[in-house]
């Protein structure tokens, strides 16, 4: 029964697994991505193959055309896949604020740094001795929190 | 420690601000001399820079774009790194006052549980703040909210001209809100038991620029900031302590 869906969804199946293996393979992308793709992909496969666990699962959400199951959970799995690079690209930009702001702090460092004779030390430093002890403990706090 | 021999420093994020940021830096040189200045420039595409290096002020270059929570956040960073005790947060457009700034200081000095003071333009019955009704609907709305949340009265939620001390700028250069962080930030104190004081400033209306917040991502803003607030209420802790997982990490799925 349904046999062509199954054979079209087999084939899909199989096609995002040997791709998502071949690119990790490559390198050119990460476990950590491709294990949620070839979980989606085995799932599909899974439901595609025995199709007593789809009729089952059908009956037991109320859908009564059990090829429609399979895209309800395909399409189910994609929004988590979705929700997953949301994830990614939050953390990814919180990451590249985090790298800017720390370039940019060490740019100035290093600017005042080229500037002076003394190699580094803060203006004013020379003035106050004190100070300039008081300030690089300070830096040399900050560095460590 | 008096607040004689404290050190101060004036944080002004500014991002295409080639227009006034020496003006505003050379106004802090004259009104507030105890203050050092370091302007954040935040991937400015205009002379920004060059113009506030020319006036005085320290520099700080973000190499693109951060927004405005980004850049406040790294001059908490720059002041952390230096150790300083105070640091207030002064626009680079020109609508806070350097002459102003000694009212926040006098109310930090007066009240040392204060961690941070802010300038509010709707505080005093003579200050009146010519603001566009829009957005004075906003802040209406998001000072009832805070009040709820709170318990405490603040009248101007979204004025970015503040005084904090150290554990305030501890506590924000490790985790400051993004865009539009004005609001969340004070709920951010609430929830670490920092305590907070307005005072009455005067300011300005925007002279050249243009504001980050324009007709169109007012509405943004209400959603953003709203849904911030109830998230952030939610939040169970907003600052880390030690051995907790990191908040940027490589390590994390979703």
């Amino acid at each position: 029964m349904h046999t062509r869906v199954q054979i079209v969804s087999i084939v899909f199946a199989v096609i995002v697994f040997v791709t998502v293996f071949e690119l990790v393979r490559q390198r050119r992308l990460r476990e950590r991505y491709a294990l949620v793709w070839m979980a989606a992909a085995l799932v599909l496969l899974v439901l595609a193959i025995w199709s007593g666990l789809l009729t089952a699962v059908s009956k037991a959400v109320g859908i009564y055309y059990p090829p429609n199951a399979l895209f309800v959970i395909a399409f189910g799995f994609l929004l988590l896949l979705l929700l997953h690079f949301s994830a990614a690209v939050s953390r990814l930009s919180d990451q590249t604020t985090v790298l800017a702001q720390r370039v940019a702090l060490l740019e100035e460092r290093q600017r005042l740094a080229e500037q002076s004779p003394n190699g580094g030390l803060l203006p004013g430093d020379e003035r106050e001795p004190a100070a300039a002890a008081t300030r690089s403990a300070a830096i040399e706090g900050g560095l460590e929190s | 420690m008096t607040l004689e021999d404290s050190t101060f420093l004036a944080v002004v994020p500014a991002y295409n601000e080639a227009g006034s940021v020496a003006n505003v830096v050379r106004s802090l040189r004259e009104a507030a001399p105890r203050f050092d200045v370091v302007v954040v420039d935040d991937g400015s595409t205009d002379d920004t820079a060059r113009q506030a290096a020319s006036a005085g002020a320290a520099l700080v270059r973000l190499p693109f774009n951060l927004g405005i929570g980004g850049a406040v956040q790294t001059g908490f960073l720059y002041a952390r790194e230096r150790g300083y005790d105070y640091v207030a947060q002064v626009d680079g457009d020109g609508q806070h006052e350097a002459a102003e700034l000694h009212k926040l200081v006098t109310a930090m000095a007066a009240d040392r549980s204060i961690d941070v003071v802010c300038g509010s333009r709707f505080l005093g019955a003579e200050q009146r703040y010519p603001a566009p009704i829009s957005r004075r609907t906003g802040v209406h709305l998001f000072s009832f909210a805070l009040r709820l949340m709170l318990g405490q009265p603040v009248s101007d939620p979204t004025s970015g001209f503040r005084l904090y001390n150290r554990r305030a700028i501890a506590l924000f250069a490790r985790d400051y809100p993004h865009d539009y962080p004005e609001v969340e930030a004070i709920l951010m104190l609430h929830e670490n038991h920092l305590r907070m004081t307005e005072v009455p400033v005067s300011m300005q209306l925007r002279g050249t620029g243009r504001s980050s917040i324009t007709k169109t991502r007012s509405l943004y803003y209400m959603i953003k900031v709203s849904l911030a607030l109830v998230v952030g209420m939610m939040r169970r802790r907003t600052v880390l302590e030690p051995g907790d997982p990191a908040p940027v990490s490589g390590e994390r799925g979703i």
